[in-house]
């Protein structure tokens, strides 16, 4: 497998290029992700309001879209934004999102495939 | 006016000196000697010397950014930091021009605290999610935002006028 060929998507980010999770402007909630893995982890423990806070104003599609360069699960996470999802339903809702396209990136991209 | 060690030791002169410059820094030597019954030359002297040894550490203007029409909004942020990486953290928010002040405080965890500023509240949340949330050693943090200033001033000799008898 050539490692060049993998999606950024599955590439684990420096500190810089993370995501910070927030639950409002400026209030930093200590919880951040480095990649799409740690992403999915963080979804189910940070504190609900930050999930709401990120997706409405666009941060979550922003950060997908242009660091990870995934542009489909970014337009995926655009289109949660219609449905008005708050609290759990939301943070479930963005679980299985964001957590079948690791899966499916992941059984693409995993060694044992090639 | 004592030097030690190269350590200047300010004297009730000086004081009367630096409280006649915080009340107006434009005045003449000779204006402020006048005022305090001293020759100009010695108001000189020792203002030079203060200026060296960095007791004096700038002549400035005061700005009221409102009436300047300067667009800008103040938030106050509390930083909770490993111990270990406090200092580095304070350090790197002091090298900003946004950051106006920042300080260490011991309560239950180690805090910084810093006063900020920006064009707007999205500049506020991006400084802070791009440039203070991915510091090493960062928690968590706090931001308030300033909605009505009552009091700002410098430290100035006069907040402590009663104690020096000046």
């Amino acid at each position: 497998m050539n490692i060049e060929n993998i999606p950024k998507s599955l590439k684990t980010f420096p500190r810089e290029k993370a995501f910070y999770f927030f639950t409002s402007i400026g209030n930093y909630t200590g919880v951040s992700a480095a990649s799409l893995k740690e992403f999915v982890e963080k979804i189910n423990e940070v504190n609900v309001k930050s999930l709401e806070f990120h997706l409405y104003r666009g941060d979550f599609e922003k950060w997908i879209g242009e660091t990870l360069e995934d542009k489909e699960l970014a337009e995926d996470i655009r289109k949660l934004q219609k449905i008005s999802l708050t609290g759990d339903a939301l943070r479930n809702q963005l679980y299985v999102t964001v957590s079948r396209r690791l899966k499916h990136l992941t059984s693409q991209f995993s060694p044992t495939r090639f | 006016m004592k030097i030690k060690n190269d350590a200047l030791t300010v004297d009730a002169t000086d004081l009367k000196i630096l409280k006649a410059l915080q009340e107006d820094a434009r005045q003449t030597y000779v204006n402020i000697g006048k005022r305090l019954g001293i020759a100009h030359s010695t108001v000189y002297d020792r203002l030079r010397k203060m200026e060296r040894h960095g007791i004096i550490k700038q002549y400035t203007a005061v700005v009221d950014g409102e009436k300047a029409g300067l667009k800008s909004i103040t938030a106050l942020m509390t930083i909770y930091t490993d111990p270990k990486e406090s200092e580095r953290v304070a350090e790197e928010l002091s090298k900003t021009p946004k950051v106006l002040e920042v300080y260490a405080s011991l309560s239950e965890e180690l805090l910084i605290m810093a006063k900020v500023v920006a064009e707007n509240q999205e500049g506020l949340h991006a400084f802070i999610a791009n440039s203070v949330a991915p510091l090493p050693g960062v928690l968590r943090i706090r931001t308030s935002i300033v909605t009505k200033k009552f009091k700002e001033t410098p430290f100035s000799i006069t907040n402590d006028a009663d104690k020096l008898h000046l």
